[in-house]
């Protein structure tokens, strides 16, 4: 295993899941979703999960965002086992340690723009002036500016994508976690969203995974490619195209099934 | 999150469903209103009995008398405090002593006797009461023809409607008493009367500076100094009094100082020293300006204080009467009328209730979407759950507010259509409906708790959605 080199333990690790499962009923059949899965993410790695619908990556990934728990196995994200937190502490973590995007922006409808960015300050409980002046700041980066006082629904789905980004990152998370961001996307805004997330990568040094099915995708912007099918890890290869903003030399590609 | 934050988008959210959350709200405040307006109807029942009584006079009185007077009431209480002859004397002192204990309204004397008035020099012989300024609000002149006294002073009288017809030489008809006061009182108002009673009068050569004198003088036999200024004299006296009132009132079924045919102002009566029975027993007093007083009436505040005024007075060395037990069942009754009509009210409530349980319910099914966002950004269960119950307790405030209005309109339309119905009979207007300030607090707090209790199963669901299962669908 190539990421097998780097201890959980090491500080360089953001993640390291070990052996994680997440198994579930669906009236008499057991799914395996995720079977057994042990990889390991470095701090400021932009890693992408590939595989087709069911393979388990968007599990994966939600074990990772600490929204599901594992059935069995563990996932460390610096250096806090989430198998082990409280409902509480997963929440908390979810808050301030992780930034979420969907392939359907998954914006509130009721609210307008500038709303929307500011909902994970008010659970963080900002004050009002400070998630004010963020807000605008965050929405002024991802070029949205002038629309903050719309609503999700006068937007177009690049523009809201970019808004789901702008309140991903409103708590400065480490992690940006992202589940087929362009999946709704033309290829053009596809491109200036995937763009906007390598620039979060190598300029606020944020450890990205991506979820995608489009390998063309993970391949212009991953610095690795973590294969999965049928909930089992099935290949796990340096991107020799992307240099690594953590200096992280690429290896050439290497394969390792388990 | 902060306690701002959440109501503001507690309310954004009721605002989205406007129509389903307005309606649940309506349906609160229909509860709140049916439990004020039967509340309220209570408390007015109860407000509008009690100041009956407290107008007749009879429950907010405690008869005073002293435990000289062997002709009391309780026998019992002679054998326990001092012996009568040892027990002190109903004075002014004693009047004002009482007047200054807690609770007590006012604390008069009770002047009663009876004398000769004449009409057109015709004598007729009739019992003589004083009545204080305050009697002017008892009940059992309402109906009078004329007015009350001009002031505690004025050389007027009152007289009861059996007297005037006495006075005008008419038979009182037995049985079905339908005689007009009106009719009555027309000849009689404004013409005078003559009072003949004895006066008592300290005799000036054994007056109290003059028993002192001898007192001093160790050359009395007798050793007691009060025996030298025993003496007074009765003066036969005559008073002129104008006829100003004609009151409608049945003598025999009042009690205490209305229980007479001719009312003095009581500053009056107290000037004339008019001999009393007490006089001759009292006669160790009888020299000294201040006349001893057979019994002293006390107004209380309020009817359930009775008890320790009249302790207070037992303690100072009195015998007291006063009638409780009236009140004390009657308040018990209005507390069992309360209660029912309470649950009466509170059961339109508690369907309400259940209709916010519905509509938080249908609110979780549609906003899964939503909880789902919110956790996945880093929404805590609490947070989650504080929004459900915030949103549960608006509506509730809401409707607590305008079922608040909404009962005491009501109640309002009630009863004015009651008094345009009273006033259609004839009868004087009555105020039976009563909001009273903690009444409207109560019922918004209440409305607000339901409310909250209603919104415990929904937020708890709401708050452990699985966010996965949540964002799953579009």
């Amino acid at each position: 295993m190539s990421s097998a080199d780097v201890s959980p333990r090491n500080g360089t690790a953001a993640i390291h899941a070990e052996r994680l499962c997440r198994h579930y009923r669906m009236g008499e059949t057991l799914i395996r979703a995720v079977d057994g899965v042990t990889l390991t993410v470095r701090a400021g790695e932009f890693v992408a999960l590939l595989g087709s619908s069911g393979s388990g990556k968007s599990s994966v990934l939600n074990l990772i965002a600490g929204l599901d728990r594992p059935t069995s196995g563990s996932v460390v994200v610096q250096e806090r086992d989430l198998a082990q937190l409280s409902r509480e502490e997963l929440s908390h973590y979810r808050l301030h340690t992780v930034g979420m995007v969907f392939q359907s922006f998954n914006l509130i409808a009721s609210m307008t723009l500038a709303e929307n960015v500011e909902l994970p300050m008010r659970f963080a409980e900002v004050d009002r002036g400070k998630r004010d002046s963020l807000a605008r700041e965050a929405l002024t980066r991802v070029g949205l500016r002038a629309r903050m006082n719309h609503r999700p629904s006068e937007l177009s789905g690049g523009e809201q994508q970019r808004a789901a980004l702008a309140r991903a990152l409103i708590n400065r998370p480490q992690l940006l976690l992202a589940d087929e961001p362009t999946g709704n996307l033309d290829s053009r805004t596809g491109t200036e969203i995937m763009n906007m997330v390598r620039e979060f990568n190598q300029q606020l040094g944020m450890t990205v995974v991506m979820v995608t099915h489009e390998r063309a995708l993970a391949e212009r912007y991953a610095q690795r490619l973590i294969f999965l099918a049928d909930g089992k890890l099935v290949g796990d290869e340096a991107n020799p195209v992307v240099v690594s903003a953590a200096g992280i030399e690429s290896s050439g590609r290497e394969t390792v099934r388990p | 999150m902060k306690l701002p934050d959440l109501t503001e988008l507690a309310v954004r959210n009721l605002r989205e469903s406007l129509l389903r959350n307005s309606l649940t709200t309506v349906g609160i405040s229909v509860g709140v209103a049916s439990l004020v307006a039967m509340l309220s109807l209570g408390i007015g029942l109860q407000q509008l009995a009690s100041r009956r009584l407290m107008k007749s006079g009879l429950f907010d009185t405690v008869v005073v008398t002293s435990r000289r007077d062997l002709r009391n009431f309780a026998h019992e209480e002679e054998r326990s405090g001092p012996a009568p002859g040892e027990s002190r004397i109903l004075d002014e002192s004693t009047r004002q002593e009482i007047e200054h204990l807690p609770n007590v309204l006012e604390a008069y004397p009770d002047i009663r006797f009876i004398t000769e008035l004449r009409y057109e020099d015709k004598p007729h012989l009739t019992m003589v009461s004083a009545l204080p300024e305050s009697a002017k609000s008892n009940d059992a002149f309402e109906q009078m023809q004329g007015r009350f006294f001009s002031s505690d002073m004025a050389a007027e009288v009152v007289i009861q409607k059996a007297f005037a017809e006495e006075l005008l030489g008419k038979t009182p008809k037995s049985g079905l008493d339908e005689t007009n006061v009106a009719s009555l009182a027309a000849p009689l108002l404004g013409k005078e009367l003559v009072m003949r009673y004895a006066q008592r009068e300290a005799s000036p050569a054994t007056s109290s500076s003059a028993a002192k004198g001898a007192a001093k003088d160790t050359s009395v036999a007798s050793g007691d100094e009060n025996l030298a200024s025993v003496a007074y004299s009765v003066v036969s006296r005559e008073h002129k009094l104008k006829i100003v009132g004609v009151a409608d009132l049945d003598p025999e079924s009042m009690r205490g100082p209305t229980r007479a045919r001719v009312f003095l102002p009581l500053k009056l009566a107290e000037s004339l020293h008019v001999m009393q029975p007490t006089d001759l027993r009292e006669i160790s007093r009888a020299a000294t300006d201040q006349p001893a007083y057979s019994s002293i009436s006390v107004r209380v505040k309020n009817p359930s204080q009775i008890r320790s005024i009249e302790d207070a007075i037992k303690k100072m060395g009195f015998n007291t009467f006063s009638i409780l037990d009236a009140t004390r069942s009657l308040q018990q009754f209005f507390a069992v009328l309360d209660l029912f009509l309470g649950i009466f009210g509170s059961l339109a409530l508690a369907v309400a209730s259940i209709g916010i349980v519905n509509t938080l319910v249908m609110a979780i099914l549609e906003r899964r979407r939503e909880i789902g966002i919110m956790k996945a950004i880093g929404a805590s269960d609490g947070d989650v759950k504080k929004l459900f119950f915030a949103e549960a307790g608006a509506m509730g405030i809401l409707g607590g507010v305008i079922g608040v209005a909404l009962g005491w309109a009501i109640g309002q339309a009630i009863n004015l259509g009651t008094n345009i119905y009273l006033k259609r009979q004839a009868l004087p207007p009555e105020h039976f409906w009563a909001v009273p300030w903690w009444l409207v607090g109560a019922a918004i707090v209440f409305a607000f708790v339901v409310s909250l209790l209603s919104g415990l199963y929904p937020a708890g669901r709401a708050a452990r959605l699985d966010p996965v299962q949540a964002l799953r669908y579009e």
